[in-house]
């Protein structure tokens, strides 16, 4: 009996009318394809990236705070949730260890979310001003579960990684990973859903707020 | 999921006489088509992405062989196994398999249309392995019988919170409640604990892209995140022809799905998931299994249903139907409803199953203006309309009525003398009138609606009689 592989793919070979002489050429032209990626047309926007995401990070329902240097994060970060009164437990990011953050007060740990920390620190690889939107990509240094298990998100987004759209940051992306991420996690404000009569509600199964802290 | 298509007529009217779903359905009626116009202001040139949209998903569908293989080569070489199925039904037995091999007791399952054509959830019970929907609708449908979905994307679009709140109530045995915000939390600490403790997740996918070998997964709630990053094993079940070449296509698609879906700009996670955990990384599933289902997909390249997957999944076809939005998702007999469904179904489950379901449409072609991919489904139903005549399954009076028609027609005066005995007829049952209430040949057809009279002289013997007058 042939693999359920070999009678799909003879099918399609079948249907398409692909002769084995014409394989090799078919799969060039595709590595072709691939290797000659370009972006499709996409709107273009003028002035300040920065100002474009923030706008629409916020009507994303993210909050944003901004501040001037990596140095004064552990302090936003401990006086915004002051503020909120999230409390001082925060869980972050190995990428993020090198901060001062006992300096600020708040009790943090270096590394993974579990399931009952109330609030997880990430960076973010880029930013994206299109849709006001963050690229996380997962690794060693940052765990996926840190902007997924706590209820309250904070990334801290460094102004200059803020790039216009997508395609912008995947090729920053090609150049910066030799291996690419196991996970890419692209996040547009809190977990919602709209299942029961289309009416919007936050935290659906991940965090029920998303904080922005602009460095630079 | 088991075919229930043959019985549509029984079926729409029962939903047509359904106080309650009707409420329910009015409620939200045309919401997501606003939303989707509103959100197309905010791409410079909507129909250049949409066109680049199109041309993406033709392109691959030409050499699917091709494209399949190099996503396989690219997924494999990042430590993913891919698995094919021809049918559903060897699906399930491959998710079983894995199941089985990495021990596991408890799937937290995502969204995914094909784990419904292949009856998924049925067939991992009989195995005893227990499968958690965890996508809000999908849970609600779940804990109700495994009741089936009502629109792909909008699983219980037909459903109001009071019917939700009355089924956590007997199920989770917890204290009614009318608020959406508490009914969400109630879910939402329900299903915590099930990924946390969940051997496997299974999700979908929406696009498989071949530059990296990965597969996308776009959702609002999070579940998809949660179901493919905690458990250690995921394994993504999805249809052979999801694949896309590279990255950059993936952005131009993803300007275009949540915007078709619920008019969103972009979905709140899009997750691109690449191979299982690698050494060093903090977090992620040991293993990852990919489950490419064919089901009916390739008999359709190369022929006149080959547009047809180009379909992305948005739901902006039923979202805009008119007949959909009148008699709701179920009555359509299987996994997919609306103007897609009506295509698909008889396709994938076969013409004689769904004979009815290419007719019940009225050709006005909301589907085909709003279709992100360009598939032009008004098209494609008459087209299957044609194969079911040419299959002989259309009634006999059906056929009788053509074949007499076609020989009347084919005698102009005959004709002519024809109509102008139907025009007298006819208005003598108007009476004067502009409309006829009741056809006495044909009552069905003045159930619900009237009639117009027609003309006191037919267009021929109008244009004759200004020829004659030289006019």
């Amino acid at each position: 009996m042939s693999s359920a592989r070999d009678d799909i793919l003879g099918r399609l070979r079948q249907r398409i009318g692909r002769e084995p002489a014409g394989a090799p050429a078919a799969h060039a032209r595709v590595e072709q394809v691939i290797a000659a990626s370009q972006a499709g047309p996409r709107p273009s926007y003028d002035g300040d990236l920065a100002a474009r995401f923030i706008e629409r990070a916020k009507a994303l329902i993210s909050t944003v705070d901004e501040c001037a240097a990596p140095a004064d994060v552990p302090a936003r970060c401990a006086h915004w949730l002051t503020g909120q009164g999230l409390g001082r437990q925060v869980v972050v990011s190995p990428a993020l260890a090198g901060l001062d953050w006992a300096a600020s007060g708040l009790d943090a740990r270096i590394g993974a979310a579990g399931g009952d920390d109330p609030v997880g620190v990430t960076g973010c690889f880029r930013a994206i001003a299109e849709t006001g939107t963050l690229m996380l990509c997962s690794g060693a240094q940052s765990p996926a579960v840190n902007s997924l298990l706590p209820e309250t998100h904070i990334a801290v987004v460094q102004r200059e990684h803020i790039v216009a759209d997508m395609e912008a940051a995947f090729a920053v992306a090609r150049d910066a990973f030799e291996r690419w991420p196991r996970a890419v996690n692209f996040v547009s404000g809190p977990s919602r859903t709209a299942d029961i009569e289309q009416t919007i509600v936050l935290g659906a199964h991940g965090p029920y707020r998303v904080h922005l802290l602009i460095v630079g | 999921m088991e075919i229930r298509s043959m019985h549509f007529v029984s079926r729409v009217r029962q939903r047509l006489d359904d106080t309650e779903l009707q409420r329910n359905l009015q409620r939200t009626r045309g919401r997501n088509a606003a939303a989707r116009l509103a959100s197309l202001s905010s791409l410079d040139d909507f129909d250049a992405v949409r066109e680049r949209a199109t041309e993406i998903r033709a392109s691959v569908l030409r050499d699917l062989d091709v494209w399949l293989e190099r996503f396989e080569a690219q997924a494999t070489r990042r430590g993913a196994t891919v698995l094919w199925a021809r049918d559903g039904d060897e699906a399930c037995r491959l998710v079983i398999d894995i199941a089985r091999r990495h021990d596991v007791k408890t799937v937290v399952k995502a969204k995914s249309m094909v784990s419904e054509e292949a009856g998924l959830n049925a067939a991992l019970e009989a195995a005893g392995i227990r499968p958690v929907e965890t996508d809000l609708g999908e849970y609600i449908l779940q804990i109700n019988d495994n009741e089936p979905p009502s629109h792909i994307i909008m699983p219980v679009i037909h459903k109001s919170k009071e019917q939700v709140s009355e089924l956590f109530a007997r199920v989770h045995g917890t204290a009614a409640k009318t608020d959406i915000v508490e009914l969400t939390r109630e879910a939402r600490e329900k299903l915590r604990p099930e990924f946390l403790g969940a051997e496997m997740g299974i999700s979908g996918g929406n696009f498989l892209i071949a530059e990296t070998g990965s597969v996308a997964i776009v959702t609002n709630e999070g579940n998809g995140r949660m179901c493919t990053t905690m458990p250690r094993v995921h394994v993504a079940l999805t249809g052979i022809e999801k694949v896309i070449p590279t990255l950059d296509d993936l952005a131009t698609l993803l300007r275009i799905l949540p915007r078709s879906a619920t008019g969103q700009a972009i979905s709140n996670y899009v997750s691109l998931l690449t191979g299982p955990k690698h050494e060093g990384d903090a977090d992620g599933p040991a293993h990852m299994y990919f489950v490419l289902v064919d089901g009916g997909r390739a008999d359709l390249i190369g022929g006149d249903f080959e547009p047809m997957l180009r379909c992305i999944r948005c739901g902006a076809c039923m979202n805009h139907c008119p007949v959909y939005q009148t008699i709701g998702g179920h009555s359509y007999g299987w996994v997919y409803p609306g103007p897609m469904g009506s295509v698909l179904t008889p396709l994938y489950q076969g013409l004689e199953k769904a004979k009815d379901l290419p007719q019940a449409a009225t050709l006005c072609n909301q589907c085909g203006v709003v279709c992100p991919v360009s598939i032009p489904l008004p098209d494609l139903m008459r087209k299957l309309r044609e194969k079911q005549v040419d299959a002989g399954l259309r009634p006999w009076s059906e056929r009788l009525s053509m074949r007499l028609w076609a020989w009347v027609a084919q005698r102009p005066k005959l004709y002519a003398r024809g109509v102008r005995l139907a025009v007298r007829y006819l208005r003598w049952l108007a009476d004067g009138r502009d409309r006829i209430q009741a056809m006495g040949v044909a009552p069905g057809w003045t159930a619900e609606r009237d009639f117009p009279a027609p003309a006191a002289q037919s267009f021929r013997d109008q244009y004759a009689a200004r020829r004659r007058a030289g006019r």
